[in-house]
Parts: C-alpha cells; sequence; structure tokens
C-alpha cells in the first residue's frame, strides 16, 4: 500500500517543524511543572509517541476515504458529545471528559478533525455560481457547524465552540459566498450578542467583563491576565533563562503548563525567544497552506485549509488570550499546552496534511 | 463516482489563498507588536512587578448566617477558631518542624506525614491544613515558636458553635465539609460556586436554608515575602456575611421538649394553631451537633450511622406510627359529618366486639356501659370506635383523616419528610389483589392497621381541630433578617386547606379533648392543670398483638412494648399551643406521652406575656389535682 514515491513525497519540511515544536513543548512542560511531585512532561512524552502511533494510519490511508466515511465519522463524533455532556465527568466545572478505563479525553477534540473532514466534504461537492454560496447552500454546512457547537458550549467550552465558528468561518469565506449574505450573516451575528450574553454561564460573564476591565475582577480572571502579562514582559529581550522564570514556578498563573504555557516560555526565553517560537508556528501554516494550494482536488484543498486554519486559530486565540487581547477563554497552544487529547487531534492534524501532500500528484 | 465529478479542480479556490497570506501576516504582527511593547518597551515595569511579585490570592471566609429563636435567643452562632497550615516550599527544617510541633500540639507525624501526601500534588507553596480548630493554648504556643517554625501559619476562620446542642440537633442539623456531588453541582450551576473543604448544612434548617445563611467569600491579593509572610494588601473583596434567620421557635419550650425527652426515644411538637408557626421540634436520640461540625473520625462517623436507634431520623417528619386511639376524633369527626350519630344517641360498648369469628376486645376489662360519642372519646372506648366505625365505613373514615392531612406531606421545608399513608379501598384491591375486609374497618377506626403517620401530620390534624378547621403548611422560620437586624424576608402563614367539617363537628371534638384530661375517667386526667386548660387524646400504638394483656410493662421486652402518643391542645377554649408527643416503646400514652406534653404546653404559656389572671372556669369541678395523683398509670388505653 505504502509505495516508494509516497516516501519521497513526504513533506519532511512540516514533519520537523512538527517535532521541533513538540519537543520544545516538552521542554516547556518540563520547566513549568517543575515545583510539582507529577511528572507531566514524562506523560506528554507518552502522548508524543501515542500521537505519532496514530499519526501512521492517517498517512498511510488515502484521505479519499475520509471524505467517503466523513458523516460516519461525524455522526459517531456527535454520540460522544452527547455521552460526554450527559454521563461525562467533570474537571474544573465542565463536563468534557469521557473516562475510558485507563485514560479519559475529550471527544470535543476528536469533534475539531471530523468536523473539518465533514465540512470540507459538504463545501467540496457545492456548486455554486461565481457570486459565491446562496442560503439555501449555505444551509447545510450551517447544520454541521450548529449541532457540535451547541453540544460543546453546553459542556461548558466557550473556547472550543469559538475556535468552531472561526474555523467555520474561515472554510466559508474561501469558498466565497454572496455578499449580500454575507452582509446579512454580520448583521445578524452582531444582533445576536445581546441574547448570547443572557445564555452566557456565570463565570464566562465575569471573564468577558474583566477582560473589557482588569479591575473588575483581581481575584479571577483579571488577576490571571496580569500575572500572564507580567510573566511575558519581565521577560524581556533574552529571557530570564531556562527553568529561571520565577512567575510560572511559583504558579501564580493557574493553568501555566496548559492554557498559559507560552507566557513561562515567555519570560524565560524572552522576545527572541517569542518571535522564533511564532516564527515556526508562522512556518507551519505556510506549509499547511502551501499543501492546499498544490492539492489535487476541492477536498483536498479545503481539508488541507481547514486544518490549517485550526491550527491557526488556536495559535492566535491563545496568544492574543495571554497577552491580553483576548478574553480568557481556556483554549490551547498547539504542541505546546499540557494536555493528551490535543497533542492527538494535533498529530492527526499534521498527519492528514503531510497525506494530501503526498496525494498531490496522483489523479 | 458521482463526487470526483462533482469535485472539480480547486484552482479557482487557489486564487484566493493570496488573500490569506494577508490575513496571517497582519494578525501575527499585531502580535508581535503586543510582544514587542510588553517584553521591550515596558519589561523594566514588569520586571520589577516579577522581581517583587510574591503577590499570592487568599480566601476571606464570611460568616455564617446567625439562627436565633423567636426571642432573639442564639441557637447557632460563630465563634474564632485556629487551623494550623504548613507551607512545604519555607519549611527550612522539616524534621525539626514535624518534632516541635507534635510536642506543642495534639498532633502526631504520621497524621502530618498523611496531610503532606495527600497534598502532593499541589504546588509547594500552598498551604497545608494540618488541623483544624485547634486549642486557644495550641495556638499561643505556636505564636511562640514562630521563628523556629517557618511555613506554619495560623488562619483564624470562623467555627459554627450550638450553645443547646442536642437539644435543637435535629432542628438546625450541623455542618461538614462539601461532598464531592454537591461541589461538582456547585461549580456547574456556578451562581456561588463553592470550594473543596467549604462547609456547608448537611441536615435541618443549616441545609434547607444554606443559601441564605452562607456568606459570600471574599479574598484578597497579597504581597508576601519570601517566607510567605504578609507584607501588604493590594486588591481586597471583602467578604459578605450570610443573612440571619429568625425561628418560630420557642427556646424554653424547645428545651422543656429536649429535658422532658431526654433519655427516651421518640419525637415532640409543638405549632401555634393559629398560624402553623412550630414552637418546638425535638427528635430523640439526638446527636451532639458542635462535635459534629468540628468533624468527626471515620470511626465515629461509623458508629453514628450505623447506631440501630437511628439518631439522624427526625422523627418528628420521618418517623412513621400508627396513630392509634389519637385517631378516634378523625372517625368521630366522620361519624358527625354523615350524620351517623348525634350528642345524644348511645352505643352499648362492652368488653369486646364480635365481627364474625373475629373478636376485637376493648382495652378495659369491663367495658364502658352504654355510652354516648363525648364519654367514648373521653374514656377511649374501642369497642364504641368499632362499631361506630362500620356504621362510617372505610370510605368516609379515610375521606376525613385525608381531609386533615392524614397519609400525606405537610408541606414543611425539611428534606425527605415522609407522607404516612391513609388506606382505600381501591389501595387494597391495587396493592393486595383483595378486596377491602370489615375487620380491616374496623381497627382503622381506632387508628391501627394499616394506617400509619407522622408526628407532624398527626399535630397538623389536631391543631386544625383547634383552630376550628385550618390546615396550615407548618413553618419553623419567622424571618430572614440582615446582619442590621432588618428584616428582608417574612414568612407569612400558608393555609394549605380547610378541613372538611363544620365548625360545630370541631366544638363538639374539642369539649370531648378536653373532658380526656377534665373529667374524671379521662385517659389523660393526671396531665390536668389549673390554669392550662388542656384537651387532648392519648393513644398507645400496638407493635405486637399481645395474647394476654400485660399489665406490667417492665416484664415485655423493650422492642415489643407499645409506642405512647399524646396529640393535644391549650387553652382549649382559645388554643395558642398544639403538642403532639410520640415515646416509642414508652408503653401507655397516658403515662408515657401526656406528661412530655404537659412540660412543654406549661413552660410555652406560662413564658407567654400574661394579660391579666383569670380564674380558670372548671367544667368539672370534681376533678381536683388531688384525686388525678393518686392514680397510677396502669390503665390501657389503645
Amino acid at each position: 500500500m505504502m509505495e516508494k514515491k509516497y516516501i519521497e513525497q513526504t513533506d519532511w519540511l512540516l514533519l520537523g517543524i512538527s517535532m521541533l515544536l513538540a519537543a520544545i513543548g516538552i521542554v516547556c512542560i518540563y520547566s513549568a511543572t517543575r515545583g510539582f511531585e507529577s511528572a507531566f512532561y514524562m506523560r506528554q512524552f507518552y502522548w508524543l509517541l501515542i500521537g505519532l502511533a496514530i499519526l501512521i494510519p492517517t498517512v498511510i490511508l488515502d484521505y479519499a476515504i475520509f471524505k467517503r466515511f466523513a458523516y460516519v465519522l461525524f455522526g459517531l463524533t456527535l454520540v460522544l458529545l452527547i455521552i460526554a455532556l450527559f454521563g461525562g465527568h467533570t474537571m474544573g466545572g465542565a463536563q468534557r471528559w469521557i473516562s475510558l478505563s485507563f485514560v479519559s479525553f475529550q471527544p470535543s477534540e476528536l469533534a475539531k478533525i471530523t468536523f473539518v473532514i465533514t465540512l470540507a466534504k459538504v463545501l467540496s461537492t457545492t456548486q455554486s455560481n461565481r457570486f459565491g454560496m446562496s442560503w439555501r447552500e449555505l444551509a447545510l454546512p450551517a447544520l454541521i457547524l450548529f449541532v457540535p457547537f451547541i453540544l460543546i458550549a453546553r459542556q461548558p467550552d466557550l473556547g472550543t465552540a469559538m475556535i468552531f465558528v472561526f474555523v467555520f468561518t474561515s472554510m466559508v469565506l474561501i469558498v466565497k459566498i454572496r455578499l449580500r449574505t454575507l452582509i446579512v450573516l454580520t448583521c445578524a451575528v452582531l444582533a445576536m450578542i445581546p441574547i448570547g450574553w443572557y445564555a452566557l454561564k456565570d463565570y464566562q460573564r465575569a471573564r468577558l467583563l474583566s477582560f473589557i476591565d482588569p479591575a473588575m475582577d483581581p481575584l479571577g480572571s483579571g488577576y490571571q491576565t496580569l500575572q500572564s502579562q507580567i510573566a511575558i514582559g519581565s521577560g524581556g529581550f533574552l529571557g530570564k533563562g531556562f527553568t529561571k522564570g520565577t512567575q510560572g514556578s511559583l504558579s501564580f498563573l493557574p493553568a501555566h503548563h496548559t492554557d498559559f504555557v507560552f507566557p513561562l516560555l515567555a519570560e524565560e526565553w524572552g522576545f527572541i525567544g517569542c518571535v522564533a517560537m511564532i516564527a515556526l508556528f508562522i512556518m507551519l501554516i505556510l506549509r499547511g497552506l502551501d499543501i492546499a494550494s498544490n492539492s489535487k482536488d476541492r477536498f483536498g484543498f479545503l481539508l488541507a485549509f481547514g486544518l490549517s486554519a485550526l491550527l491557526f486559530w488556536h495559535i492566535v486565540i491563545n496568544i492574543g488570550m495571554v497577552m491580553g487581547f483576548l478574553p480568557v477563554v481556556g483554549v490551547p497552544l498547539p504542541f505546546l499546552s499540557y494536555g493528551g487529547s490535543f497533542l492527538l487531534t494535533v498529530l492527526v492534524s499534521i498527519g492528514l496534511l503531510l497525506n494530501i501532500s503526498m496525494r498531490k500528484y496522483i489523479f | 463516482m458521482k463526487d470526483y465529478l462533482a469535485d472539480k479542480d480547486p484552482s479557482e479556490l487557489k486564487e484566493r489563498l493570496y488573500l490569506v497570506l494577508i490575513v496571517i501576516g497582519l494578525i501575527f504582527l499585531v502580535l508581535i507588536g503586543k510582544l514587542w511593547y510588553l517584553q521591550v518597551m515596558r519589561t523594566s515595569h514588569f520586571s520589577e512587578l516579577s522581581m517583587n511579585n510574591r503577590i499570592r490570592l487568599t480566601k476571606t471566609p464570611a460568616a455564617r448566617g446567625l439562627i436565633m429563636d423567636k426571642n432573639g435567643n442564639r441557637l447557632a452562632e460563630n465563634r474564632p477558631g485556629f487551623d494550623l497550615l504548613l507551607i512545604p516550599e519555607d519549611v527550612d527544617d522539616m524534621a525539626k518542624t514535624k518534632k516541635i510541633l507534635t510536642r506543642i500540639v495534639d498532633i502526631d507525624t504520621k497524621t502530618i506525614d498523611a496531610k503532606l501526601k495527600k497534598a502532593k500534588r499541589r504546588a509547594r507553596f500552598h498551604p497545608v491544613k494540618l488541623k483544624k480548630d485547634i486549642s486557644w493554648e495550641e495556638m499561643a504556643k505556636v505564636d511562640n515558636y514562630n521563628f523556629e517554625l517557618p511555613g506554619v501559619q495560623i488562619e483564624v476562620m470562623p467555627k459554627r458553635t450550638y450553645p443547646y446542642n442536642k437539644a435543637t440537633a435535629h432542628l438546625l442539623g450541623y455542618l461538614g465539609e462539601i461532598s464531592e456531588r454537591a461541589y461538582r453541582s456547585s461549580r456547574k450551576d456556578n451562581k456561588r460556586p463553592y470550594r473543596r473543604g467549604d462547609m456547608i448544612g448537611k441536615s435541618g434548617v443549616e441545609a434547607s436554608f444554606e443559601d441564605t445563611l452562607r456568606g459570600t467569600d471574599g479574598g484578597r491579593q497579597i504581597e508576601v515575602d519570601a517566607s510567605g509572610r504578609l507584607i501588604k494588601v493590594m486588591k481586597e473583596i471583602p467578604p459578605y456575611p450570610g443573612q440571619n434567620i429568625r425561628l418560630t421557635i420557642d427556646l424554653a419550650t424547645q428545651k422543656a421538649a429536649w429535658e422532658a425527652m431526654e433519655g427516651k426515644t421518640g419525637a415532640v411538637v409543638a405549632m401555634d394553631p393559629r398560624n402553623g408557626r412550630i414552637l418546638a421540634l425535638v427528635s430523640t436520640p439526638s446527636f451532639d451537633t458542635d462535635r459534629l461540625t468540628r468533624g468527626v473520625s471515620s470511626k465515629e462517623w461509623q458508629a453514628l450511622i450505623q447506631d440501630p436507634m437511628k439518631v439522624f431520623n427526625n422523627r418528628v417528619l420521618q418517623g412513621l406510627y400508627p396513630p392509634a386511639s389519637t385517631f378516634k376524633p378523625i372517625t368521630a369527626i366522620a361519624a358527625l359529618e354523615k350524620n351517623l350519630i348525634d350528642t345524644e344517641r348511645k352505643i352499648m360498648s362492652g368488653p369486646s366486639f364480635k365481627l364474625g369469628r373475629d373478636l376485637f376486645r376493648d382495652w378495659k376489662r369491663g367495658g364502658h356501659g352504654k355510652i354516648n360519642l363525648h364519654t367514648a372519646i373521653v374514656q377511649s372506648s374501642d369497642t364504641f370506635f368499632y362499631q361506630l366505625g362500620l356504621e362510617v365505613g372505610i370510605d368516609n373514615i379515610s375521606h376525613y383523616a385525608k381531609s386533615f392531612g392524614l397519609g400525606d406531606r405537610t408541606g414543611i421545608n425539611i428534606k425527605n419528610e415522609k407522607k404516612g399513608f391513609i388506606p382505600t379501598r381501591a389501595w387494597k384491591v391495587a396493592a393486595k389483589g383483595e378486596p377491602w375486609y370489615k375487620g380491616e374497618t374496623v381497627i382503622t377506626a381506632i387508628g391501627q392497621g394499616f394506617v400509619l403517620s407522622t408526628p407532624m401530620q398527626l399535630l397538623n390534624a389536631y391543631a386544625a381541630i383547634a383552630n376550628g378547621g385550618t390546615l396550615y403548611v407548618p413553618q419553623f422560620i419567622e424571618s430572614i433578617e440582615s446582619i442590621e437586624g432588618e428584616k428582608i424576608k417574612d414568612f407569612p402563614p400558608i393555609v394549605r386547606s380547610k378541613v372538611d367539617a363544620t365548625p360545630e363537628t370541631l366544638r363538639l371534638i374539642r369539649e370531648a379533648l378536653r373532658g380526656v384530661v377534665s373529667e374524671k375517667n379521662g385517659t389523660a386526667r393526671w396531665i390536668n392543670r389549673r390554669g392550662l386548660k388542656i384537651a387532648g387524646k392519648t393513644g398507645t400504638a400496638q407493635v405486637v398483638r399481645m395474647k394476654e394483656r400485660i399489665k406490667d410493662i417492665e416484664t415485655i421486652p423493650y422492642r415489643f412494648r407499645d409506642h405512647g402518643l399524646f396529640a393535644g391542645f391549650a387553652p382549649y377554649d382559645d388554643p395558642l399551643i398544639a403538642v403532639a408527643v410520640v415515646v416509642e416503646h414508652g408503653g401507655f400514652g397516658s403515662s408515657s406521652a401526656a406528661p412530655v406534653a404537659l412540660s412543654v404546653i406549661k413552660t410555652y404559656l406560662e413564658g407567654l406575656p400574661k394579660p391579666a389572671p383569670e380564674p380558670e372556669p372548671a367544667i368539672n369541678p370534681e376533678i381536683n389535682k388531688k384525686s388525678s395523683e393518686k392514680k397510677t398509670a396502669t390503665d390501657k388505653n389503645i
């Protein structure tokens, strides 16, 4: 099944960047959790090995298979999301986890991948005229967004739900929708904001309010943002050096090995380190878009584009959040944040990108 | 392969990618710009903050609301308590710290190690609670050793205490650490989420009014020095104390009820029949609320919950007893309302009543002779009510019993109230697959058989008789008050329903119930006291059917002894208090339960502000205290 030409056509650059990022991630997690007795960095390493094992089949199978079974995968994901919502167990107040015998995992992570696959399939078969998609053509994609969005927002996991909206918007815009439709839709979303405000849980509202005015909640998320900014700012141009950071190790940041790992990196490696890090992320995204532009079919293009968008929005929202641009919504940073399910999501995305790039010349 | 045909070349999409690149470029440029601002332009500012940054968050616990009786006496209050904390990161020499601590505080090395191990997964600067609520002396010693014990801290926490402890245990409940389940559900609702280790009401008023009593914890952003000591408070959200609750309970009456019941098993509950307000509520055996709130070992806890006497059962609401003879007025009301009997008609009430092959005996060997309804209630004749019950029929009996709230929850705001049971013909067919037998009507008429009620239901039914037919929802909260003492919320009486009986019927019943206490042959004549004008009904609930009538209850094994009941009110012509008493395995109601009721009624009425003393117009002047004391309580009335 795996022919020699496939190996030759593997995008080694993409794989190399990914492995480098994963290695940096483990080093950061080591530094972030050295005050803890538990070895988080070792667990992240084991997750990386598991992720690589899962990556191999996602590369070998022709991605057309994912297109054929998109709806099956999507249905399965929805079932898991419903199970998580009603039978899952809670961590930090949200119903996100399903417990298997040996490990718990978040179906919303799996949903990110199957959502992109399904949306790519639907959009790739949409035949619209040169003005772009109409209301009717937009209905099915919107439904594919709406169902998992509601299930995830109910958990409640606002960050992940927002990621879905951003990825959806990116993919729909690249396919093009009619200008009139776009304007009406934008107005509708703006009108929904006050309604959405009441649907939010108290702590979510508190986060949004303290984003607007950090002094409002000095003990909660305002505190997080302040501490995060102190960590980043005190890193300076060159940084304090590996394991020399004080903000992270003193745990002023509550989730300093998960969502708030970037400030820790910024504190220890400084502006230089951050820019290098962002450069790696940019290269990753550009590889993804390059793969999209070289793909042989619409599905391949949309899948590669969607996965790139998925990674891109995670990076932007996370870094924007820790620097105080965006409210604290709990979106992890690809490769760097501690967490098994999310690392698997990222590696599967990379696997699918490799898969598409490998088959660009075959028809 | 329709899909493949539809999936045309993506070149049209690719044309748009350059726009995407511009967007990506702009976004990253903004991010890097902000990084530059934070890390290069403002780095000295943030470095300084970070150097001194030992900003920590601490919780300032809110004081829990007080619980007072209706006169403002404190039933539950807060006192300062001291918790012993250890911050592992700040300890220089752990072995030495342990050695000193075990010497000056009542704690052993094993406990310290266990606590530290439990906290291992948390960051080392997080305080570990070594011991809760250490004594004042211990606190002073730890304070003395301050400089030899870096990393050891004392935290002042308000602790709950109950001045009347066991006497108010079932009423007030107790506090305990929040359970994992309650913690999680509170995080989900997220109104005012709890933290692990928070104290939460576990039963009684503490649990029912948890949200009212509980304050909102405050917090402080503080700056600490290298060894974790406070340098200055940067920002503070003050704690907001919980609201106070004023109960309808009368402390003196509550204490009297407890003292009368101490050592016995059972329940006492008293209410103001004019509005349904609970004046006293006691269930025995009781438990030590202070100790439970301070925290008991799992062994002690196991012993408590496995106690065969079921100490946590609030028998007032959860104890199910056959109402026995206290039910007879209900049968009488049914008969009066259906015009099956009047004040004149007499029924021959011999020593036994024969129905088919079954023989139903009266509690009194010689029987009562030919008597009317009034006398039958006064003397608690069984054979009279067997016959009357048959005339009335089960359908009417259950209708009137339900009309007085029996067999249904009273709706009081305490969790886990039991429903009790009033049998009906339809139920018998559905549940047992058998028709209703006449013999069952006979025993239902005297409150035995399938009938079960809680002391609270019984009280409510008698309160309705006392007040002329209004069934209230029992309430034990008078008002919720702010810490300044302003009323925030009132709890006006809630009328549940009107009973299905005319005022005239109820007046006849009240007179008969007065006769039970005041007349020569009344079954509760021993509790007749000048000025109190008590009316009521005794009852003795059979636990097992005895072949022989045994006079000396001491010869019967404890668990086979009958339950003694009393339900009544006073003064009978203007009722101010209604009482229900159950003494489990106490023998006759007249000797075990009635004296408890007397003590409760006496305490309450004597405690009331007196308008002007007026002489009691005795209805039966021949009855006096002397004759009642001579008699011993050996007559058995069922």
